[in-house]
């Protein structure tokens, strides 16, 4: 049987990821995801229950449990230096990045 | 014994009498870890030597000067007659998962490798004000993505103390280990798909999923926003019920903690099983493996080891006044992996998009062409297999053409899961259970390189952990035993929404009922040879 997940679906997929992998960490991956979605695809198998309601998580959070949204109001944050600390490339309090690459919209 | 072997409510016990200061009971724990722990993880480590083979390897970052700061924070406060906190003076060590305000906080990932949190995650908050002494951040597979810790970029990886030949189980498996080792006596983990109570089983100690909401994610590092649980391991269920009351409660700076009250988890602790309805189901002695050969997906009976631990378990718990419901229906069971694969990934796909070499952690060192190739260079030297597959599959699965398929059919799955759930704990319907259980893990801990490498079989590990995570409830995993090989089994308990003091309840239950049994005597191999 031809692997759903074929040589060009991956390269695209990689692409689309912001990825980039040697050949042989390429061949690893579409193998391993091959052989994840045969478990994956159990799913197609399954009898759906109708009246199954799709939730954000396990738990229904009713409105009594729920939090109620925070107030939009702006906050300064005490120490901003130790954010740009972690900035790998800063200068004058600005973040640097090479050139971002220019795109004609038609 | 020394100060380490006893457990968190027992060392506060001494605490507050004066009889050991906190200093004394950090050096204690300290002393501990030099002994077995041996080097701490890093990147591009040296290979394995036969001494490393030996060793528990937890720990990634140990933070020695900030633990004796806060020792001796207790101990002034206990001198002065003042009230230290409910965890005043008791070692813990943290996932490095947890941001932590003024510590490297990796994710055990290159790309977070030089990330110094701004901020404290709220569990760790809390656990800190309520006196909590943090001896350091310990390792766990890179972005919480494995069940064995092996995929950690920080090596050497963390080793079983039950034998160090096998893994520790993962996630949370430089926390359980270190919780084993007597390193720490609590230690804060997380669990997406069993990731606390899988290694807790495979190492010997008492792992918590609580329900979804029932402790803040606020400073987490994001794996699947939908699932994840932060919890206690902790050497018994007391000790968990301690680390429980100082960790859960709503926060405001996370929208999806609950708000709903705490109750005295130690308060509740010793009141006994009587009259409890605990369940036992078919579902949970079946097992689903892919064929090795082939890779499709075959049922298999539970090894007659933890068949045999569960029931003796039940049969404990009924002698204590529980009554046994058999033959509870969980048929969604066997299909917690495959929807966990979809939903899991795709959620992990949003979570790593954020790492791009730009505003935190690591950079390619090579020069890059434009924006987009420092993200292709950043991501592709800074994360690791594990999570570029998660990528992959989250966006193939998610995609326009596929969405249908697969995610929105995976998100049915786990209200299927969750439904499976409310049948067995309806106070109305024919079960009524307080809770349901089963085995932990298929199997104990596996070897060192046996699975790694296999991304479907490691998953699959994760099969009797994961249906609680759809489903959102509370789960306990508990030493069940000592197998054939030496390593211990676990099992778990399951119970409906923010039910973790009857959980707990009937966790401190069954340790009296076996408190004399043998295996409770034996230690793991790292302790033995001391």
């Amino acid at each position: 049987m031809t692997d759903p997940i074929t040589p060009d679906i991956f390269n695209h997929l990689v692409a689309l990821a912001a990825l980039e992998l040697d050949e042989k960490e390429a061949e690893y991956i579409r193998r391993q995801l091959n052989n994840q979605l045969k478990a994956i695809r159990e799913l197609e198998a399954i009898p759906l229950d109708a009246e199954a309601e799709i939730t954000l998580h396990g738990v229904r959070f009713s409105p009594q449990i729920s939090q109620p949204p925070r107030a939009d109001v702006w906050q300064p944050y005490p120490a901003p230096e130790e954010i740009l600390g972690q900035v790998p490339e800063v200068e004058e309090r600005l973040v640097v990045v090479p050139d971002i690459p220019h795109t004609t919209l038609e | 014994m020394e100060l380490c072997d006893l457990s968190a409510l027992e060392l506060r016990n001494l605490l507050r009498r004066k009889e050991v200061s906190a200093v004394e009971v950090l050096d204690a724990h300290l002393r501990r870890i030099d002994a077995v722990d041996g080097r701490p993880g890093t990147l591009d480590s040296a290979p394995l030597t036969d001494e490393d083979r030996r060793k528990v390897h937890a720990l990634i970052t140990r933070t020695d000067a900030r633990a004796r700061a806060q020792a001796e924070a207790v101990d002034r406060r206990l001198a002065a007659g003042e009230d230290p906190g409910p965890l005043a003076g008791i070692p813990v060590t943290v996932k490095d998962i947890f941001c932590v305000k003024g510590t490297p906080s990796t994710a055990a990932s290159r790309i977070l490798a030089s990330f110094t949190a701004p901020y404290t995650a709220t569990p760790v908050e809390r656990m800190e004000a309520a006196g909590a002494v943090m001896i350091g951040k310990v390792n766990l597979d890179e972005f919480t993505y494995g069940s064995s810790n092996e995929s950690s970029a920080f090596q050497p990886a963390p080793r079983n103390p039950w034998n160090p030949e096998r893994v520790p189980g993962g996630s949370s498996g430089g926390s359980a280990a270190s919780v084993a080792a007597g390193e720490a006596p609590l230690s804060l983990g997380t669990d997406t798909a069993g990731s606390i109570r899988q290694p807790a089983a495979f190492c010997g100690v008492v792992g918590m999923k609580p329900t979804y909401g029932r402790v803040s994610r606020y400073g987490l590092i994001a794996f699947a926003s939908s699932l994840d649980c932060p919890g206690p391991l902790a050497r018994s269920s007391a000790d968990a019920a301690l680390m429980l009351q100082a960790i859960a409660g709503p926060d405001p700076r996370d929208a999806t903690s609950a708000a709903v009250p705490v109750p005295d988890y130690l308060a509740e602790l010793e009141k006994g099983v009587k009259g409890m309805r605990i369940g036992l189901s078919p579902d949970y002695f079946q097992l689903t493996f892919p064929d090795p050969q082939t890779g499709e997906i075959r049922q298999q009976a539970l090894p007659e080891e933890m068949r045999a631990a569960v029931l003796h378990a039940a049969e404990v718990l009924a002698g204590m006044g529980a009554e046994i419901i058999e033959d509870v229906p969980m048929p969604a069971t066997r299909y917690g992996i495959p929807a966990y694969f979809v939903i899991s990934r795709v959620e992990a796909a949003s979570n790593l998009h954020r790492y791009d070499g730009v505003k935190y952690g690591y950079r390619t060192r090579r020069k890059p062409a434009d924006l987009r190739d420092l993200y292709r260079k950043t991501r592709a030297e800074g994360f690791g297999p594990q999570p570029k597959l998660r990528i992959l599959m989250g966006m193939y699965v998610s995609a326009a053409q596929y969405s249908e398929q697969y995610y929105n059919r995976a998100l049915k799955v786990r209200a299927m899961i969750r439904n499976d759930f409310d049948r067995a704990f309806d106070p109305s319907g024919k079960y009524r259970l307080n809770a349901l259980l089963t085995p932990t893990t298929p199997t104990t801990a596996f070897e060192m390189d046996a699975v790694y490498g296999d991304s479907v079989l490691m998953q699959y590990a994760d099969q009797l952990t994961v249906p609680a995570n759809h489903a959102g409830v509370p789960g306990i995993s508990l030493p069940g035993g000592i197998a054939a090989d030496g390593l211990p089994v676990g099992i778990q308990l399951l119970g409906p929404d923010f039910s973790e003091a009857e959980l707990l309840r009937i966790g401190r239950a069954f340790e009296v009922g076996t408190a004399g049994e043998a295996w409770r005597q034996v230690k793991p191999l790292v302790l033995r040879e001391r």
